[in-house]
């Protein structure tokens, strides 16, 4: 099968995770947007890896499962921190640190 | 003698540390006694010294003796070294000489005064500073003293320091001796150019080698130091404003050691002053000018130490156009019995002004012949002196620098001239402070003086301005005392005057005594002008006559002016009105000054603050870059809204712009 449908989907997958994180308010759901632009990604650099034949796209592919991992423990964290202030869970409602 | 050299620049220098450390715990005149037996010991020293000098050959007697290494660095050779030869031993036997009878005179005259140790620890900085001066075997010493001896004279003018008029002087004579700094180290880069030695020897030797225009401008601007120092045209408007100063300090400073600085100066640097016969010009014409211009004020100023001082004035300028016309010897001739005599009159100023209780007005003041017959005599001694009477020492060395410059011929002759205008005119002011403070009404201060007490005034006043003034510290001190009452004073003026009588005697003329002249030869060793200048007998003769005479006749003038008919000075000065106005208005050269230098300067200096500075530097420059960077942030700061989800539109837009852009370049 040709490169270009993993890329495709990738794209897609990429573009879904980006139109999310623009677009929703809930922290929560800008976190899963996220998650899905770094998948998006994953996929590209593993149909990468598989095309040429060598693992150097699957060894980035797991550093960035970690990365991905270790992000969404804060950002889950500081979701739960808001929620317990009982501060509004809402991007927009949170811009105290504006200019 | 190296032993003897240096010793005489550490005892005062010892003696300045001492009094000025332990000004707390030494008791009563122990600082006073400390600081004169310091001067005492570097007297005894530079005896030492001559006659160790003496011992040598005539061929050798230049010796340069290196302390160590100051600075030594691109091509500059720093050292501090003295150079021993006849010209300086010579300063430094005068300068110990004189300081040391003033020290023994201030050691009374001062003891009242709140300030004594620190008078002393100045006095004895000030003799360091000039024996440094003397003593430099290169330009970078006698810069060191030149302004050191500057920074004492400062420092003494402004004793009194809560006197604002003393203050004002001193920051007045500071001012101007910076001037005189200025050129002389300027100066003394025009000639370490050529040269690349700061050392007067090795300068010297190369003294025919330095292109004309540099040797030229140096020297100028070595004259331009001079003339500070010594008060020449038109620099000298300090000294008669140094006055303010105590009484021992005119002596000393501004009028035996510090002024004539600027003498031993161009006699130092013949070498290159025999280069150049413009610099030299310069020297003799401001020298000639001075004498005139300072003689004519002098008869119109009513200060009693202010006319002395104009009179100082007006014999450096004798000694200034002697050294510059090549009469080296003298001209350090005149230079050392005016140290005797001038010394000599101001101490007996200061004793009269002791007896009129700080008053130094001449109109308050006469008949104190009787009160005061000591401080009379030695003022008679020293007037005699000074108006070149025969035969006291100022007859003698005025005579031979008028010899000397006429024997130059041609356009020397107008010096000449002008030379025995200037001898008439210092008989007759000197005569006329002596007529009118001696002669005449005694004033009650006489009276009271003559019962055996001594006046006091009720409230202590300035005597320049008339205010109030305390007698605590910074303050002249309580007591007056005068040379009738105190031994040391006594013997002090009565060495001076008895100096300032048979002073003439190691230089007299047609080679009776030639003492000076052989002592001195081997620094002026060929020298253009040193041994070829010999006046005729025939020559010398009538100089000797005509001074004599003009001396006399000046005497004789002042006697009928001022005694034998009391009315004629006002009528002379009714009559010749606007001259008297010009004379004692000091010939308006402090306005002249003031207008030239004093108001551009301090226009300059207001535009510079508050059109330059507030309006550009403050205004434009510093005010201006703050509001272009709080303009700049605050369009920047409206980016940072806080929205999240804007700066992730703003990143996501602009790596798709990035990826387009390489999209649309492949």
């Amino acid at each position: 099968m040709a490169i270009g449908w993993y890329l495709a989907v990738s794209a897609i997958i990429f573009t879904i995770g980006a139109a999310g994180v623009l677009t929703r308010r809930n922290p929560l759901v800008t976190l899963l947007c996220l998650e899905l632009m770094l998948n998006a990604a994953n996929l590209a650099l593993v149909a990468f890896s598989r095309m040429h034949g060598n693992g150097d796209g699957q060894i980035f592919a797991i550093i960035v499962m970690v990365v991905a991992a270790c992000e969404v423990t804060v950002g889950l964290g500081m979701i739960v921190a808001i929620h317990r202030r009982s501060l509004p869970v809402d991007v927009d409602e949170l811009r105290e640190l504006h200019g | 003698m190296q032993t003897w050299a240096w010793l005489v620049l550490a005892f005062p220098l010892a003696g300045c540390i001492v009094t000025g450390l332990g000004f707390r715990v030494l008791p009563g005149r122990a600082p006073g006694i400390i600081g004169t037996a310091a001067i005492f010991a570097a007297f005894a020293c530079a005896i030492g010294l001559i006659a160790s000098l003496q011992s040598h050959d005539v061929e050798h007697r230049q010796f340069v003796f290196v302390g160590w290494d100051y600075a030594k660095t691109v091509g500059v050779d720093a050292k501090v070294s003295i150079l021993v030869d006849p010209l300086s031993v010579f300063m430094a036997l005068v300068v110990t000489g004189v300081s040391a009878l003033i020290h023994l005179y201030a050691l009374s005259y001062l003891w009242s005064d709140r300030g004594y140790a620190r008078f002393f620890a100045y006095l004895n900085f000030f003799v360091f500073s000039m024996l440094l001066l003397v003593l430099a075997a290169n330009f970078f010493l006698l810069i060191i003293g030149w302004a050191f001896v500057g920074a004492a004279s400062y420092l003494l003018i402004s004793f009194w320091y809560r006197r604002t008029t003393a203050t004002r002087a001193g920051i007045k004579a500071f001012v101007i001796n910076v001037v005189g700094d200025v050129g002389l180290v300027l100066g003394t880069f025009f000639i370490f150019r050529s040269t690349g030695t700061l050392d007067f020897l090795g300068t010297f030797k190369q003294a025919s080698e330095i292109p004309y225009g540099d040797v030229t401008a140096g020297c100028i601007l070595l004259l331009v130091g001079a003339f500070a120092k010594s008060a020449q045209i038109p620099l000298h408007t300090w000294l008669p404003d140094a006055m303010e100063g105590p009484t021992p300090v005119s002596a000393l400073i501004h009028a035996a050691t510090m002024v004539t600085a600027g003498v031993y100066l161009i006699a130092r640097m013949w070498p290159l002053f025999e280069q150049t016969q413009a610099a030299a010009d310069v020297g003799f014409v401001i020298g000639c000018l001075t004498l005139l211009v300072a003689g004519t004020i002098g008869l119109a100023v009513t200060d009693l130490k202010r006319v002395i001082a104009y009179s100082t004035m007006s014999q450096i300028g004798y000694m200034i156009m002697a050294v510059s016309a090549g009469a080296y010897a003298a001209g350090l001739f005149h230079l050392m019995t005016h140290a005797f005599f001038k010394a000599l009159l101001f101490m007996a100023a200061g004793s009269v002004i002791g007896a009129m209780a700080g008053e130094q007005s001449l109109d308050r003041m006469g008949g104190f012949r009787r009160a005061m017959p000591f401080t009379y005599g030695c003022f008679v001694v020293g007037g005699l002196a000074l108006a070149g009477v025969p035969p006291f020492s100022g007859f003698f060395s005025k005579d031979e620098i008028l010899a000397l410059v006429g024997e130059r011929h041609g356009a020397f002759w107008i010096l000449y001239v002008a030379g025995y205008v200037g001898a008439f005119l210092t008989a007759v002011y000197t005569w006329r402070m002596i007529f009118r403070a001696f002669w005449g009404e005694p004033v009650p201060e006489a009276r009271e003086l003559e019962e055996g007490h001594l006046h006091h005034a009720d409230v202590p006043r300035n005597p320049a301005t008339g205010e109030e003034e305390d007698i605590d510290v910074g303050f002249p001190g309580p007591e007056h005392h005068i040379a009738e009452q105190t031994g040391s004073m006594k013997l002090a003026m009565g060495v001076l005057a008895v100096l300032a009588i048979v002073g003439g005697v190691v230089q007299l003329p047609f080679g009776a005594t030639d003492w000076l002249d052989e002592f001195l030869a081997p620094t002026f060793h060929g020298s253009k002008y040193f041994d070829s200048l010999q006046p005729t007998d025939s020559f010398t003769l009538v100089g000797l006559l005509v001074g004599a005479v003009l001396g006399v006749a000046g005497i004789a003038v002042a006697y009928f002016v001022w005694v034998a008919r009391p009315g004629t000075a006002a009528r002379i000065q009714s009559r010749f009105a606007p001259l008297h106005r010009l004379f004692v208005n000091k010939w308006y050269f402090d306005e002249l000054i003031d207008v030239v230098v004093v108001r551009p300067f301090a226009w300059f200096g207001r535009f510079g603050q508050q059109t330059f500075e507030r309006v550009f530097v403050q205004g434009t420059l510093v005010d201006g870059t703050s509001v272009v960077v709080r303009a700049g942030s605050a369009a920047v700061r409206t980016l940072q809204s806080g929205f999240l989800r804007a700066y992730a539109a703003l990143l996501i837009l602009g790596v798709a712009g990035v990826a387009l852009y390489f999209l649309l370049q492949s």
